[in-house]
């Protein structure tokens, strides 16, 4: 293992050393660790290219609750990935800096994904806001008189109510609570100025105000802020190298600048500025590229791949678009090959209709009888290695679980590609002659 | 906590490539995303390949390995979101699994918000915090049966929860099929092939008994998989076949008739019981104890009768008996689901006029037989008129006889499609195969080829 630890760095590092008390934790280590957590899901990324208006706009609207008490309702829409729920992070932690508001905002994160009704996300609310002894045992009537109890609760210390913020994370999701009665009586709250609150919803359908109904729509101020994914190649590659790089307040300065050097070396050759033009032209999900340079900082260590390569990324790239259903056609066996075979032919010969076992049966029965190589299988066989192709759902029923129709006779449809099968039939080990020559054969 | 990970890892990773075969790729990989135990790992894994590709085994062999803290649960079980949930949380609370106490009380979730709030109290509870926590879930594709949320809150569990924790999904199914609804985050998907033929004989090599020739065990299980490579790829059910066939294979040689090294002659006495295996026990018609016995009675008869002839037996399964008029009755049925009605009168009239070869010809551009497409309801009427037409003698048409047919419905040979009230006469199909009623017609002398449509 190298140690090159001591002779750049001073004695803090020592002391970081020594008070983590792992001996001999190289640089490449920590490199990696650092870049792994950045590369996860709980990290934001600290800038965000091209949103400031947005980002100024939205701390405009928290500001004004914070300080004066306004309430407000926003929507801020954009596709995934985009850095939606990344400027509400950013701005948050910015208006934390600001004392007044610190000690002022009370803020309720819900995710349409954990409170999944209005009763949990009732209970959720509470919990936030720390009002469990408040509630107690106390019985209320309906939705909004409770909701109403814990404004008011909040209230009841100084004269003016504190002003919260509620974002709602997958905002659509909330749409589909029963009678939306969430949605109705925030809104209604925010409108009415029964107590200075925010809301903030994050969404990704565009269509999110069809979804509302119509009291609950008239009662949203209707601000909505579009996020656009209107990033550059440039932007693109600059990201992909921040995620890269290593901050300033890295422990070994030289390490630190010899890695970045790398990093700029690697976003520059050619093999890595193709993948990524690929990726981008293919998905802006920002996420999506933090899949791919997984694997690349993964394989890091002290050892033999002391830095990153371009062929790592190339490879990365090649796992993550690989064909899943062609990868899994390579495993089936020969007959169940044939099956598939004779479902392409039959799709073909009737135009997408469906077909049913016996049919794909009878196509079998009669290519294997007409090369005298191939053994045949009895029925019940090839009805065996049938039911598997439904198991791995490569062939599916049209009319869905009816159980009335025998299985033989239940109409199928085939769900792989003609490509798909092909690609499978090149590189399938050891496929006689007779089987490629029958998937080429054209009908006519 | 951190005495594993003290252990140099590159012994474990030679320890675990030799036990686990043919994985060597998948497990390296795996081993570099897992990474140190404080590093972060991709927020979900998605695991996919064939049954018995090594999916399940790789996974929980490196778990056992490295001595990460996880939690393993199969999807099958685990059916409902309460089960799932409390599974989880539990199998954490109560570290080692393998001591339940009963004194502490077992954690009650049921839905994904207080899960959510209880997994984070757990791993804090338990300094679970700093390290990566494993959650694998076997069988992943039951999941898209469970309520909308639970895929997409699990792929960002490590998101929605802020901690070090990794989902890993095991399935048999591609990826593509999982995506439905909203709030996917996409996993790292991981491949594992199918193994090769040379492969699959190295893993099964493995199995030689002791004392026997290890050639000679390789020369039979390529003599098994030359049979049945060309069907079935399952590890699981080859082995299952190997072992089942081994003691036929060896007879031979126990019996002193041939030596391990004579392969022609092993071949010439194992290649009809490979065969007959294939039809029936590859099936699961019969289970592996059945089928012992069988070759047993086999064995037996052979030393009685000398004749070869005994190696049918199983094959013509499904021998029911009937009484003499539900035989007719069933036969009737079938004729009726699988002949047009517009060609009774030409079957089934006394004085039917031949039919001209014009027709004939026309059928042939018929997209497809009626065998293909399947059995056709037909209304009760037809099926009596039928069954007076070729049942032998005169029968009254007494409630024994419709009482036969309320039996055979309830044999599942029949089914009612339509009529379950009064007015309406009552629907049948017929659900039996070709097979089945060739068999049937033949203990009374019927030949029912003749009547049928698409053979004539």
């Amino acid at each position: 293992m190298k140690s090159k630890q001591p002779r750049s760095s001073g004695g803090r590092f020592m002391k970081v050393v020594e008070e983590k008390k792992d001996e001999c934790i190289s640089p490449i280590s920590k490199t990696q660790e650092i870049l792994k957590l950045r590369l996860s899901q709980k990290h934001t990324p600290s800038e965000i290219f091209g949103l400031q208006k947005e980002q100024r706009q939205l701390k405009d609207l928290i500001r004004r609750t914070g300080v004066f008490g306004e309430s407000n309702s926003v929507l801020i829409i954009g596709p995934r990935g985009c850095g939606k729920s990344a400027i509400v992070q950013r701005v948050l932690t910015e208006l934390g800096e600001e004392e007044e508001i610190h000690k002022n905002l009370l803020q309720v994160h819900l995710n349409g994904l954990l409170q999944t009704d209005d009763k949990v996300a009732l209970k959720e609310i509470t919990q936030q806001l720390h009002l469990e002894n408040t509630v107690g045992d106390r019985v209320f009537g309906s939705f909004a008189e409770t909701l109403q109890f814990l404004l008011e609760a909040l209230k009841r210390g100084n004269q003016t109510s504190k002003p919260i913020l509620f974002i709602l994370d997958e905002f659509d999701l909330f749409a589909q609570h029963r009678n939306q009665t969430l949605l109705y009586n925030l809104f209604d709250i925010a409108q009415s100025a029964q107590a200075p609150i925010c809301v903030v919803g994050i969404t990704c359908r565009l269509d999110v105000l069809e979804l509302l109904e119509k009291r609950v729509k008239s009662r949203f101020s209707h601000r909505q802020i579009y996020l656009y994914n209107n990033m550059t190649f440039e932007n693109y590659v600059m990201f992909f190298k921040q995620l890269l790089k290593l901050e300033d307040d890295f422990p070994d300065r030289r390490f630190q600048s010899d890695w970045n050097k790398s990093i700029e070396e690697l976003s520059e050759a050619q093999s890595v500025v193709d993948m990524l033009k690929r990726q981008f032209s293919f998905s802006q999900d920002i996420c999506a590229l933090k899949q791919i340079m997984f694997l690349p900082v993964c394989s890091l260590n002290e050892m033999d791949i002391p830095r990153l390569t371009p062929a790592m990324f190339v490879d990365s790239m090649k796992i993550s678009t690989s064909d899943s259903k062609s990868a899994m056609l390579h495993g089936v066996s020969i007959l169940e090959l044939c099956l598939i075979i004779a479902m392409k032919h039959l799709t073909d010969i009737y135009e997408g209709e469906p077909f049913n076992f016996e049919m794909v049966y009878n196509e079998y029965q009669k290519f294997a009888q007409r090369r005298s190589s191939m053994q045949v299988f009895d029925k019940a066989v090839v009805l065996k290695a049938f039911e598997h192709l439904v198991a791995l759902e490569l062939v599916k029923s049209v009319e869905g679980g009816s159980t009335k129709i025998q299985k033989e006779y239940r109409l199928m449809s085939l769900l792989i590609h003609n490509t798909q099968i092909m690609d499978a039939l090149q590189k399938y080990p050891q496929c006689p002659t007779d089987v490629r020559n029958w998937a080429t054969l054209s009908i006519s | 906590m951190t005495s594993a990970s003290s252990e140099d890892p590159g012994t474990i990773i030679n320890e675990i490539i030799e036990e686990i075969p043919c994985r060597q790729k998948q497990i390296s990989t795996l081993m570099a995303l897992f990474g140190k135990r404080v590093h972060f790992t991709p927020a979900a894994l998605f695991l996919y390949g064939h049954t018995a590709t090594g999916k399940s085994l790789v996974v929980s062999t490196l778990m056992d390995k490295l001595k990460l803290p996880f939690v393993l649960l199969n999807c099958v079980e685990c059916y409902s979101q309460r089960f799932l949930y409390e599974h989880i949380l539990n199998s954490l609370y109560q570290t080692d699994l393998f001591a339940f106490d009963e004194s502490v009380p077992r954690i009650k979730c049921d839905n994904m918000n207080d899960f959510m709030r209880l997994f984070k109290q757990v791993l804090n509870e338990k300094r679970l915090d700093k390290e990566t926590v494993y959650i694998i879930m076997d069988k992943a594709e039951r999941l898209r049966d469970m309520e909308a949320n639970i895929l997409p809150a699990f792929l960002r569990l490590q998101e929605l929860s802020s901690s070090n924790v990794c989902v890993i999904l095991l399935s048999e199914i591609v990826w593509e099929k999982f995506r439905w609804g909203t709030g996917f985050a996409e996993p790292f998907i991981l491949h594992f092939p199918d193994y090769k033929k040379d492969e699959l004989l190295q893993i099964l090599s493995k199995g030689c008994p002791a004392n026997f020739p290890e050639s000679c065990y390789a020369m039979y299980l390529n003599l098994v998989l030359s049979v049945f490579h060309h069907v079935c790829r399952d590890l699981r059910e080859i082995q299952h076949l190997v072992n089942l066939n081994f003691m036929k294979f060896t007879e031979p040689i126990r019996c002193g008739e041939a030596t391990s090294d004579d392969s022609k002659k092993l071949w010439k006495n194992i290649e009809p019981h490979l065969k007959k295996a294939l039809q029936t026990v590859y099936l699961r018609e019969v289970s592996s104890s059945q089928w012992e016995r069988y070759q047993a009675e086999i064995a037996r008869d052979m030393e009685q009768e000398n004749t070869s002839q005994s190696l049918q037996g199983l094959s013509h399964r499904c021998h029911v008996e009937l009484p003499y008029y539900s035989k007719y009755l069933l036969i009737a049925a079938y004729l009726a689901s699988y002949n047009p009605a517009k060609t009774d009168k030409r079957f089934f009239a006394k004085h039917s006029e031949k039919k001209s070869k014009k027709t004939l010809q026309k059928k042939k551009h018929e997209r497809a037989s009626n065998h293909m497409l399947g059995p056709k309801p037909f209304p009760l009427d037809r099926l009596m008129a039928i069954f007076y037409s070729i049942v032998e003698g005169k029968v009254a048409p007494t409630a024994n006889i419709f009482m036969q047919i309320t039996s055979l419905v309830s044999l599942h040979m029949l089914a009612q499609v339509a009529g379950d009230d009064q007015i309406e006469t009552p629907k049948y199909k017929c659900l039996i195969s070709l097979d089945f009623i060739k068999s049937v017609a033949r203990t009374v002398n019927f030949d029912v080829v003749k009547y049928l449509y698409d053979f004539v």
